[in-house]
């Protein structure tokens, strides 16, 4: 197997200029990657974007169509890792609890090829339901975690990750966050892609078939590993302790804060540092930095992970912690190199330098209240979904107490003004399966709307609970022919929704397709209506292509 | 050589593109660039803004700290203005003050362009009309950095090569036009 030695920056390298996102998935490629899998969603896409486009794997022809979902893309990726190639899924962070029971049994069925799982967390939710952290699902799972804070780590935790993958014989997570995914900067590269791993079977057959008698001795293989992984962290390149000349603070930083933490202190900090970007924590060095510093500040992006680990339950750590638990830090939100400097002024006051040029803004301050108003988004103009919109709207004007499950994608902007179309918005599937649970409880009308590609991500599944007791309610597949939200990548529904519910069991005589378009919103209104008064389960598929994915095709053609 | 620049506009307008070629030209230049930019839901017609660092020494933060960018570019005055706590002492506005007006509370222009005026270090000019007289409309973006370019320590030579990079590949008529937007926008910039 090869194994590819991170950070050799020689003159042999090519320089590019990469997004986070692609730095990894070059570097995956040039690491002797056999197949891509992924769900797109908002800030991972560009991973398996740039596969789909790059020469190499268009050459070697490595698999990189789109899947169903995450779930479906973890499992994909472990069969190729169980076939002895590298294989890499990647994922939004909500993704992973669709993925979650796949990748959590992953941890026990362990990797034969290497295998990446990347998680791109979205801090500050830029485009996002919730900040949950990744890291989190790597400790619970108990697999290494691999944390980039830059574009030349991610391109080098590739092979190195598939390396430590293969070595510990586990799926590596590699953590990403908007910020890192969504910036560009150069990356040196390797020129030429490593080969490709040979099929190969696991050493360790038993372990792959997770009946209770094989799970209880892999299990405590697993708990006897984290040995081996603290280990590897301990030893790790991308962890790292620097001395400072001052003691009275020590600054934990990892991941992409280590490089707010560098923006504070442009001639060098002060302090020690302890950079981390591999889990499980290096205990070893963090006892090191604990007995040499008065007290320890911990940056780190998203959830306070290794802050809580250090404060413990008690919060009795040997020396004081200072980070996102105590208000040194924002406990929501992305960090900048703003709050990281607060925060470091806030424990070493003496760091305060006050600027003696006032700001530009200061002489204008006064009059942007009223003048920089909120630009929230909004369907573009031509979509379809405006279209079903304004056609649902009117039609629930007929009822006193209509209420509609909304779902995730560009639709979910109908919950703004001026449609105020939406009652809620949960996760992937969710319209169908809520609207379900509001029938049974006896709403009327219950109506869901989902797009396709969403439908075919987590929807389908609940409509074979709604056809199998004939629950009384709507379904909209609003169909714009793509995943419109994140770009246009292609839908898997595509030209089979209508098949898809048959399958299911939709009544043909309740499965209904119309285009969604200005001149049909009249004809769509009186469809809804005539449909929520049917006392089953309506299917309403509402087409139109979505117009920026329609214009880049006619740009083509 | 160090210039922090923050580029802002609304969802669509095409200031991705300006970061892309600074991007390819500063590649050539040898320089560190790190840059930060929003994809996703605020891409539909919403405000967005990416940060652009070009430095001769490494850069550590793919984040502009406010109250330092050498430059604030905006295709849009209102966009200018919700970025300005930004920009540093000396740092320069540069923007066209063509509103694009997409919400129904958009406030008054006249009032956004009196106070943009009133920051020491301003270029603003309509750069939709720029790029009509000179190309075409939807190169705005182009004059928008032809106009930035007096103030980044980039050669404008080394600017329309990265403009050969990146719309090269759409064809010699669409560089042709995008460098015809930038020279124009260069030039008024210089002129006023
Ligand atoms: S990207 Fe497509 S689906 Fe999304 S709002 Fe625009 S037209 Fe509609």
């Amino acid at each position: 197997m090869n194994e590819n030695k991170p950070t050799d920056h020689s003159a042999s390298k090519v320089m590019k200029l990469l997004l986070g996102d692609e730095a990894l998935a070059l570097g995956a490629i040039n690491a002797g990657l056999s197949g891509a899998y992924a769900y797109p969603g908002t800030p991972s896409t560009e991973i398996l974007e740039f596969v789909q486009a790059n020469p190499t794997a268009r050459e070697r022809g490595l698999h990189s169509h789109w899947s169903s979902n995450e779930k479906t893309a973890v499992e994909e990726a472990l069969g190729m890792s169980f076939c002895g190639k590298r294989s890499m899924v990647s994922m939004k962070h909500v993704g992973l609890n669709v993925a979650a029971d796949a990748f959590v049994n992953s941890a026990m069925t362990g990797a034969n090829g290497g295998m990446l799982v990347i998680s791109a967390d979205d801090p500050s939710m830029h485009s996002s339901q919730n900040e949950q952290d990744s890291r989190f699902y790597a400790r619970f799972a108990m697999t290494p975690c691999l944390e980039p804070s830059n574009q030349q780590e991610a391109y080098d935790m590739a092979a190195y990750g598939f390396g430590l993958s293969e070595r510990l014989r586990i799926p590596v997570m590699v953590r990403l966050v908007t910020r890192l995914s969504h910036s560009r900067a150069q990356v040196a590269t390797e020129p030429e892609a490593a080969a490709e791993n040979t099929l190969s079977y696991p050493q360790n057959p038993r372990q792959w078939v997770l009946m209770p008698g094989n799970s209880r001795v892999r299990y405590r293989e697993l708990i006897a590993d984290r040995e081996k992984m603290e280990q590897e962290s301990v030893e790790s390149p991308f962890n790292r302790l620097s001395q400072g000349s001052d003691n009275s603070l020590g600054i934990i930083a990892s991941g992409i804060a280590y490089n707010y933490v560098m923006e504070c202190f442009p001639q060098g900090c002060p302090f020690p540092v302890l950079k981390i970007s591999q889990y499980p924590l290096p205990k070893k060095l963090i006892s090191e930095l604990f007995a040499k510093v008065d007290r320890v500040m911990v940056a780190e992006e998203g959830q306070p992970v290794i802050e809580e680990m250090l404060r413990g339950l008690l919060d009795t750590p040997s020396r004081p912690v200072l980070g996102k638990l105590d208000g040194h830090l924002p406990r929501t939100g992305e960090l900048s190199p703003d709050s990281v400097m607060e925060a470091l002024v806030k424990a070493v006051p003496s760091l305060r330098t006050d600027s003696v040029e006032a700001p530009a803004a200061s002489s204008v301050q006064a009059e942007l209240k009223d003048l920089v108003v909120a630009r929230p988004p909004a369907l573009c103009q031509g979509c379809g979904h405006r279209d079903v919109y304004a056609a649902l709207t009117a039609a629930m004007k007929m009822y006193e107490a209509p209420k509609v499950f909304g779902d995730i994608g560009c639709y979910t902007l109908g919950w703004l003004s001026p449609f105020n179309a939406i009652d809620t918005c949960l996760d992937m599937g969710a319209s169908i399966t809520m609207a379900k649970g509001a029938a049974d409880a006896g709403q009327h009308p219950s109506v869901a709307i989902i797009g396709d590609s969403t439908f075919t991500h987590s929807g389908m599944t609940g409509l074979l609970d709604a056809v199998n007791e004939g629950t009384p309610m709507t379904v909209i597949i609003s169909d714009n022919l793509t995943t419109g939200m994140t770009g246009g990548q292609d839908s898997q529904g595509t030209g089979k929704l209508e098949q898809i519910c048959l399958g299911l069991g939709v009544d043909p005589a309740h499965l209904h397709t119309i285009d969604s378009l200005p001149k049909t919103v009249e004809e769509m209104k009186s469809l809804f209506l005539s449909e929520f008064e049917h006392k089953g389960l309506s299917v309403i598929v509402a087409r139109r292509e979505c117009i920026q994915t329609a214009r880049r095709h006619a740009k083509k053609a | 050589m160090k210039c922090d620049i923050i580029l802002a506009g609304v969802g669509g307008q095409g200031i991705l593109s300006i970061a892309t070629i600074l991007g390819a030209a500063a590649l050539r230049e040898n320089l560190h660039l790190k840059q930060a930019e929003v994809h996703g839901m605020s891409q539909r017609g919403g405000d967005v803004m990416s940060c652009l660092r070009l430095s001769s020494d490494p850069i550590a933060s793919d984040l502009i700290p406010t109250g330092k960018a050498d430059l604030i570019v905006a295709l849009e005055p209102m966009e200018a203005l919700r970025h300005i706590g930004w920009l540093s002492p000396a740092g320069r506005v540069v923007t066209s003050t063509v509103p694009f007006v997409n919400i129904p509370t958009y406030p008054d222009t006249a009032r956004i362009l009196d106070t943009l005026g009133k920051l020491p270090n301003v270029t603003a000019f309509d750069m939709e009309q720029v790029a009509k007289e000179k190309a075409t409309l939807r190169a705005s973006n182009m004059v928008l950095l032809g106009a930035a370019s007096p103030y980044i320590d980039l050669s404008p030579e080394k600017i329309e090569a990265g403009i050969q990079a990146v719309f090269g590949p759409k064809g010699e008529k669409m560089v042709e036009t995008n460098i015809a937007a930038f020279r124009a926008g260069r030039e008024t910039a210089l002129s006023l």
